[in-house]
């Protein structure tokens, strides 16, 4: 009869509290909208000046593939003075300078040299934009011998193929990682928030007067809002799989029992912040700084963890919500792959425990 | 209630048992690197069936006596039984038995008045088909019945309290602890709660354990457990505490002088414990039965009345403080404070506010007030909780623009004005607006370079603040660890470092102890009689008497402006010659809730 009085005054205030419904269910839409739409790892459309100073059909023939790639939104300038002020006024991230003596020069021995300038302030896009130049300009070297049927042989022929995501959308290894941070804020923010809001309103001072136990109490927090995070967790998914056209290769029921455990996770971590921290304000930057940032930092949701340094690496280890992603990552795009689901929930069920065992030691029915 | 009640009215319970026992309780709270003694070597045995008053300014220790004896702390020695049970080892079953009402009332403010009750009834485990019944009464009871599907939220602070107070009877407790159930809400609220506890004890016989800081609260107590600093001062019936001052109390009346004069002369001569104004004339205690040079006191005023009265609870509270700590230096009168005010006469309107509302959404905080306050004036905003008190006070600092009407301070509009203006006045908030981490000094530095004082005459004001406000000793203190009394003070020096004509004090006096309100009093008496105008609010009825004039306020409006003395006049009935301004306050509120329903 308590524990059933607890939560329902819990739904009550969930249903009344339009904030709690904001962060489990409108921080979703946003944020999987923001990162959906509004970041990609891939370049697209990336400005870049042609500085062709001696136009002809050798040259067009080299610049055409600059046109026909939908990386690339290129135009053409005839003089390098002001191929560099575009660079400069950031009006294009790259520049590809042919110049005058481009078509003699290929009729030479030691071939003709074409200069690539790349803006170099975001390491990550100009390595992209120096990959696709290359792209561009290995097949036009391809063309051109097939059609002098004189070059060199190619040695080796490259067969690429990408797996998991084929179309390498980022979109699709993205969203799944969100899923692990928004489940985060949920879970962890959420609780600690609404823990700490009973401090402040002297609520927690009546409640530890009853004859609750303290298992209650937890309990009758735990429940309502593992049920919110999972319906938040079903609207991502949806959202996934519907808008962003993320593939579900692997079993729904597998996902859901992730999602699962690695809630209860968060949950533990937010009630853990709330039986230290006893105002909004305080829980609140605790678990933005002690859930939320690493999952978004340190989860290998953006980030490789494999090409972080190694102590940071060992980091990673503490945080929950890289397991999670990586059970959602496989899950999604690769499907049932219990050589990797199984050590990551074994984890997650380690990290459960552990947090929620604290929370339960650490919660007397003392107001010290 | 009386001696005889008491004891007739038991049930079950034979007189003599106790309820709550403390042996030895020693509690420490560790705040920084601070050590505070909130309870110290406490000794306590409280009966069966009465009511038991726990008396003391904030910081006392009432709230640690409370929460040990409900199990929520654990005391550092020393063994605290209640019913019969330990409350540190059983605290499960002694919470299972007894009811406790937090400061806060403990409600949820977005569930209905219902659902908390639900939610109590729940947590309480009461059966089911018993709940229908046990709501029903104490609906009743509180009077919250056509209230029941109103958020919590939406109550009146009088509304919550009882709310509070049914929730935790909800599953009728043997002992019944209420923290300060009635501090900040209006005093008939205040009458009702104690009409309903006088009824549980009487007809249920329960045991009840109520903290306060309303002194002529203790007086309806069976027995007062006297608390200072953490130390028992006493417990003994309320009337035993105030016998041994019987002979030492008297009124003055002094034709023809101001009666604040009065008590500032008295207040500083010698043998006095007390002195305070009470309506027209100034209540007075002796350190012995000695019948006053009452015109060495007054330094020459022939036809002052000395008539000796009743010695009340308070007195013996003021004496007991006045033993342990020394008595405040004289307070000198500040000579180095502008006197420039004093030109222009009493009959300058310096605060003029006419029609004023504020809205919050659809609700409306202020409803078309309109008062002036002259220059030189105390004004006193009086009322409960939620009365609007604040809100008025916002808009005429400026820090909160009106939804309709004028306002002129100083004859400026404050929202308008350059900050040449806002240096005009002096504001000291309810929370006392310090930086906590500041040393005092610090404080004051800081408050005189807001206001552009500089140099030597920044060095002077701080040399003064400190002398003034006896912060001597307490310069390099940080602020944050002040008692009250202390932070109160540094407080209102702040609010003084750049000489303003106006002072706006919010709450100046809640939750400091008697004595330092005293102290208070006296000083704003010194600014009045320099010309500056005072406008101060308070939930504190005996306080209305210090102002010069006052409007009473209640939900939004004012109910009654004028002298302090008109507006009891105006409540004086055939039953009630002479009513105190508590009693005035009731009929006023009365008067308009019977006004308001016959309007429909």
């Amino acid at each position: 009869m308590r524990l059933r009085g607890l939560m329902r005054k819990e739904f009550l205030q969930i249903l009344r509290d339009p904030s709690s419904i904001a962060i489990a269910f409108l921080m979703p839409v946003v944020l999987l909208l923001l990162f959906g739409y509004g970041v990609s790892l891939d370049a697209e459309n990336v400005p870049i000046t042609l500085v062709v100073e001696h136009p002809s059909a050798a040259t067009h023939r080299f610049t055409k593939g600059f046109w026909g790639s939908n990386y690339f939104d290129p135009r053409q300038v005839p003089s390098i003075q002001e191929g560099v002020r575009s660079l400069l006024t950031h009006q294009a991230n790259g520049l590809v300078y042919v110049r005058e003596d481009f078509a003699e020069s290929l009729e030479r021995a030691d071939g003709g040299a074409i200069q690539v300038i790349i803006n170099g302030v975001d390491a990550n896009n100009a390595r992209l934009i120096s990959g696709y130049v290359e792209g561009v300009w290995n097949d036009w070297i391809r063309r051109e011998s097939q059609a002098r049927g004189s070059g060199p042989p190619m040695p080796v022929q490259v067969q690429q193929r990408i797996w998991f995501n084929s179309e390498v959308r980022s979109q699709n290894f993205l969203v799944p990682g969100l899923i692990a941070v928004i489940m985060t804020l949920i879970g962890a923010l959420l609780t600690a928030l609404i823990m700490s809001r009973e401090w402040e309103r002297g609520t927690m001072e009546a409640l530890m007067v009853s004859p609750v136990a303290m298992r209650e109490v937890i309990i009758g927090k735990l429940l309502p809002y593992f049920v919110l995070g999972m319906g938040g967790m079903g609207l991502s998914v949806l959202m996934a799989v519907f808008l962003f056209h993320v593939p579900l290769r692997g079993s729904l029921w597998l996902l859901s029992a992730g999602a699962a455990l690695f809630l209860l996770t968060a949950l533990g971590m937010g009630l853990l912040i709330s039986t230290l921290a006893r105002s909004q304000f305080v829980a609140s930057q605790v678990a933005i700084i002690a859930t939320f940032l690493p999952a978004f930092i340190l989860s290998g949701f953006i980030f490789d963890i494999g090409s972080m340094p190694p102590v940071i690496q060992g980091l990673t280890h503490a945080v929950a919500a890289r397991y999670f992603v990586a059970i959602l990552q496989s899950v999604f795009l690769a499907g049932n792959v219990w050589s990797v689901v199984l050590p990551n929930a074994l984890a997650l069920m380690a990290m459960a425990t552990l947090f929620l065992a604290i929370t339960r030691r650490r919660s007397r029915k003392r107001l010290e | 209630m009386n001696d005889n009640e008491a004891t007739t009215h038991h049930h079950g319970s034979p007189p003599d048992q106790v309820v709550l026992e403390f042996k030895n309780v020693s509690k420490t709270f560790t705040a920084g690197k601070r050590k505070i003694k909130a309870l110290d070597n406490v000794e306590v045995r409280v009966p069966a069936g009465v009511i038991t008053g726990l008396i003391g300014p904030d910081g006392a220790g009432k709230t640690t006596l409370m929460r040990l004896a409900a199990g929520l702390l654990v005391p550092d020695t020393g063994t605290i039984t209640v019913l019969g049970l330990d409350a540190t080892h059983d605290s499960l079953a002694v919470q299972a038995s007894i009811g406790y009402m937090p400061q806060r009332f403990g409600l949820y403010e977005d569930l209905t008045v219902q659902e908390n009750l639900d939610l109590y009834a729940d947590l309480q485990g009461v059966a089911r088909d018993q709940r229908v019944d046990r709501y029903r009464e104490l609906m009743r009871m509180t009077g919250l019945a056509p209230f029941t599907s109103r958020l919590a939220g939406r109550l009146s602070g009088g509304m919550k309290q009882k709310l509070g107070l049914a929730c935790t009877l909800i599953h009728p407790p043997q002992l019944l602890l209420l923290d300060e159930p009635t501090v900040g809400v209006d005093p008939v609220s205040r009458r009702e709660l104690w009409s309903i506890v006088d009824r549980l004890v009487r007809e249920q016989g329960m045991s009840v354990v109520l903290s306060t800081a309303y002194l002529d609260e203790a007086e309806q107590c069976h027995e007062v457990i006297m608390l200072h600093l953490g130390k028992l001062l006493g417990k003994k019936p309320p009337g035993e505490f105030s016998r041994k001052l019987e002979g030492h109390a008297y009124t003055v009346r002094a034709p023809g002088l101001n009666k604040r004069n009065v008590q500032k002369k008295l207040a500083q001569g010698a043998g006095v414990i007390d002195a305070v104004i009470q309506g027209e004339r100034v209540r007075l205690v002796m350190d012995s039965t000695e019948r006053p040079a009452i015109k060495e006191l007054l330094e020459g005023s022939d036809d002052a009345l000395l008539q000796p009265v009743p010695a009340r609870f308070e007195d013996s509270f003021i004496a007991m403080l006045r033993s342990q700590t020394s008595k405040p230096k004289s307070l000198a009168p500040q000579t180095d404070f502008n006197q420039r005010r004093r030109i222009g006469g009493g009959d300058n309107k310096v605060i003029e506010v006419h029609d004023v509302a504020r809205r919050f959404g659809d609700f409306y905080a202020v409803k078309h007030v309109t008062f002036d306050v002259k220059q030189g004036e105390v004004f006193g905003l009086l009322g409960a909780n939620g009365a609007g008190k604040s809100t008025t006070f916002r808009m005429l600092c400026g820090l909160l623009p009106p939804s309709g009407g004028q306002l002129r301070v100083a004859g400026l509009d404050l929202r308008k004005a350059a900050a040449a203006a806002r240096a005009r006045i002096g504001y000291m908030s309810q929370k006392f607006s310090l930086y906590g981490n500041l040393s005092v000094r610090q404080n004051l530095n800081f408050f005189s370079g807001v206001y552009g004082l500089h140099g030597q005459r920044r060095a002077a004001k701080i040399a003064w603040a400190l002398q003034q406000f006896e912060l001597e000793g307490q310069a390099d203190a940080v602020s944050s660890d002040l008692p009250l009394g202390y932070k109160q003070r540094l407080a209102m020096a702040c609010a003084l470092m750049h000489e303003p004509e106006i002072l706006f004090l919010d709450e100046p006096t809640s939750g400091v102890d008697p004595l330092a309100r005293r102290e208070f009093w006296l000083r704003i008496n010194e600014l009045a009689e320099q010309g500056v105008t005072v406008l101060v609010t308070t939930h504190f009825m005996e306080e209305a008497e210090y102002c010069d004039r006052l409007a009473i306020m209640s939900a939004g409006k004012i109910l009654a402006l004028g002298v302090p003395a008109e507006i009891k006049q105006e409540a004086s009935s055939r039953e009630n010659a002479d009513p105190t301004m508590e009693d005035a306050f009731i009929s006023l509120i009365q008067a308009d809730e019977e006004e308001s329903e016959s309007n429909g």
